[in-house]
């Protein structure tokens, strides 16, 4: 039983970055009927970005001219990486989207890719190759309940994923924009003839979507110190397949299809050999989208935002 | 007219281009280096480049190479392989091809040296791969050769290292399955220690693929299986992962490793949780004498970190592939028929005495020589633990 729910834990935590990431897809798919291939290179370029805040802000602390305890510093680099990745979403939209707008869907996509190789390579060309040691903001702490390992960092890498994901439905259902990118998501033919200023948001759509993205990498770089350009890629590949599995522009079919993908590659690594873990997940996921075409909460001929 | 003189032109243009003999035939060695400059393992790339080029620089300061009574320059072609096989063998296709060179030393890890080997064989152009461990590098191939010991020997050093250091009966292995170098070394490993504690009791054989990050339910695994000692035959980005994950899962036993640990990265990224661990390897920088010294302080002095035991293998080979030019006695400038001199000097080196020990050819182009275990210091260093001979 204690096997279990450690690897129900370990799995809720793989999860939740699986879900951070595959709400950016979802959403940008919802809003603009495309998918933002760059996005898993956003997350590695969110982990980079917050490696820079979070060694500057260490290093100022360090020489005394600030005095942050560990977790304001955390604090301050997932609050200013996820503005700057914001911005990083936006010069996507601006420069890779917003001029095919009205070009055949395939070449969108075809730029996403692009996008995707300039940001490993170009930083491969600005920090080389090195691997890069995420600092240790959290001091690892185990505590063992009844013979299940759970560390503060898994605790508060979930906690705080779960909230991002309440605060984004708040969001989306409460407010004024939200209700735009709904509307959008309805009819982005229509809806800007009626007064819906839609490079605004698109714009704000990519700004959200990176910013979870770098909360993605920030985390990831918290839990799994090792950073290098080519993160971004499986990881993307893998929460698009999450993002379809939830059905395409769903916010909480994502979320849900995040946490089962996580779930489905943990637990068939527990019960069959480890070699054959993503064989048998990703054909498990197969399986069920020959009986879910849409995915869990989409709907045929649609592309609504729906929660 | 004009257009005639345009045809002349071009024409003498295409004969220069086609005939690179007839415009280089000056009297240059060239060397070529196949290295992961960029890729999964890029230190090792680094490393690699900054040994060659220290050698170049004694060589330069020599006034060149002397063969026989004439005296060459050296040049070295280096190419990045990306770290992936199919870049390796492009990058070893190239130099054989375009750039002509004499012999090759690299690739590094096995994943690319076992593929460019069979390149650099079916070309007959003398390859040494100074770290790659798998046999299959050097099998049946007689142009390629090694400058470190081989996994089958590797494997039972650590099966008996940890049964007489611990006397432990239960170990678990944790692999990536789609690289060479661990996949070959897990197999090893297991049939060893099931030779000496009999089978099953390698009580978890878990595995991951290229890129992972995540382990914690191949972990989880090994944790429940009863196993004492936990074996990663990994590369340094993931041991600094997986000795992590594996502490916070609560395991607390030895985790014991193979010279892919042996880089500067390891105890850079891994931290306080890879302290007190031990693994195999090439040679020990902590506490080391004569010209391994002096090439650790010389290598530490201009690069300003301790060289690992891939800086100082391929060191060891460039002057291997010295001591073979130098011994084959005469360069003909004919590459195909120097290639095939310099092999069979390579193949007769005896009692090589290199900063990673003294070394013997034998006729599978392997050297015969001794591995040492290290163990990570509460200082983060690589400490000599002992030494285990053929």
């Amino acid at each position: 039983m204690t096997f279990f729910f450690q690897n129900l834990i370990n799995a809720l935590q793989w999860g939740s970055f699986y879900a951070l990431i595959a709400l950016g897809y979802s959403m940008v798919y919802g809003v603009l009927m495309l998918f933002n291939f760059a996005h898993g290179d956003i997350f590695m370029v969110g982990a980079y970005i917050g490696f820079g805040v979070a060694t500057g802000l260490v290093a100022l602390t360090s020489m005394g001219a600030l005095a942050l305890p560990n977790w304001l510093i955390l604090v301050l680099t997932i609050l200013i990486s996820m503005f700057l990745t914001s911005f990083v979403g936006m010069i996507v939209e601006r420069v890779g989207y917003r001029p095919l707008r009205d070009a055949p869907r395939a070449s969108a996509a075809i730029t996403g890719l692009m996008i995707g190789i300039i940001l490993e390579t170009g930083n491969l060309a600005l920090l080389g190759a090195q691997r890069i040691s995420f600092p240790a903001l959290v001091q690892s702490t185990t505590y063992n309940l009844g013979g299940v390992f759970v560390t503060n960092k898994k605790i508060m890498i979930v906690l705080f994923s779960i909230a991002l994901m309440y605060a984004l439905h708040l969001f989306v259902r409460k407010t004024r924009w939200g209700m735009a990118m709904r509307a959008m998501a309805f009819d982005y033919v229509v809806v800007p003839l009626l007064g819906v200023p839609i490079n605004n948001i698109a714009r704000m759509t990519f700004a959200i979507g990176s910013a979870l993205a770098a909360v993605a990498g920030i985390f990831f770089g918290v839990a799994y110190p090792v950073l290098d350009p080519y993160m971004g890629i499986i990881f993307g590949w893998k929460a698009f397949v999450a993002a379809i599995l939830g059905g395409r522009g769903s916010i909480l079919g994502a979320c849900l299809a995040g946490f089962l993908l996580g779930f489905i590659e943990i637990f068939v690594a527990m019960i069959f050999p480890s070699t054959l873990r993503d064989f048998i997940a990703y054909s498990i996921i197969l399986l069920i989208l020959t009986f879910r075409p849409h995915g869990f909460f989409g709907e045929p001929y649609s592309a609504r935002l729906s929660l | 007219m004009k257009k005639s003189w345009v045809l002349i032109v071009s024409c003498l243009v295409i004969g220069l281009v086609f005939s690179p003999s007839a415009w280089c035939k000056s009297k240059t060695i060239k060397i070529g280096i196949n290295a992961p400059m960029t890729g999964d393992i890029p230190k090792v790339g680094e490393g690699t480049k900054f040994a060659a080029q220290m050698w170049l620089e004694d060589v330069k300061k020599a006034g060149g190479l002397k063969v026989g009574d004439k005296t060459y320059k050296v040049e070295l072609v280096i190419e990045d392989n990306e770290s992936k096989a199919e870049s390796a063998v492009k990058a070893a296709t190239k130099m054989i091809v375009e750039d002509e060179v004499l012999a090759i030393v690299g690739p590094q890890a096995s994943k690319q040296a076992v593929p460019a080997g069979a390149v650099c064989n079916s070309y007959r152009t003398p390859m040494i791969s100074p770290w790659s461990t798998n046999p299959d590098t050097t099998k049946g191939r007689p142009f390629v050769f090694r400058g470190c010991f081989l996994d089958p020997f590797q494997g039972p050093v650590l099966a008996n290292f940890i049964t007489q250091e611990f006397h432990f009966s239960k170990a678990a292995v944790l692999y990536d399955v789609a690289s060479d170098y661990p996949k070959g070394l897990a197999e090893f490993f297991k049939e060893a220690w099931e030779k000496l504690h009999g089978t099953g009791s390698v009580v978890a054989y878990e595995s991951f693929t290229t890129k992972d990050t995540d382990f914690s339910s191949q972990l989880t695994k090994i944790i429940r299986s009863g196993a004492e000692v936990l074996f990663t035959p990994q590369y340094y980005n993931e041991v600094a992962l997986i000795v992590q994950q594996a502490h916070e899962l609560g395991w607390n036993k030895p985790i014991v490793g193979s010279d892919s640990w042996g880089s500067a990265e390891t105890v850079a990224l891994c931290g306080k949780d890879c302290y007190g661990l031990f693994f195999s390897t090439h040679y020990a920088a902590a506490g080391a004498t004569g010209a391994t010294k002096t090439f650790i302080d010389r290598y530490k002095e201009k690069y300003g970190y301790v060289p690992d035991d891939v800086g100082a293998l391929t060191w060891d080979s460039m002057r291997i592939v010295q001591r073979a030019i130098e011994n084959c006695g005469n360069i003909t400038g004919k590459i195909e028929k120097d290639r095939q001199c310099v092999r069979d000097a390579l193949a007769k080196i005896k009692a090589f005495d290199g900063i990673t020990g003294k070394m013997t050819f034998t006729e599978e182009g392997d050297p015969l020589k001794c591995a040492v275990v290290v163990r990570i210091s509460d200082k983060g260093e690589f400490e000599f633990y002992k030494s285990v001979c053929p």
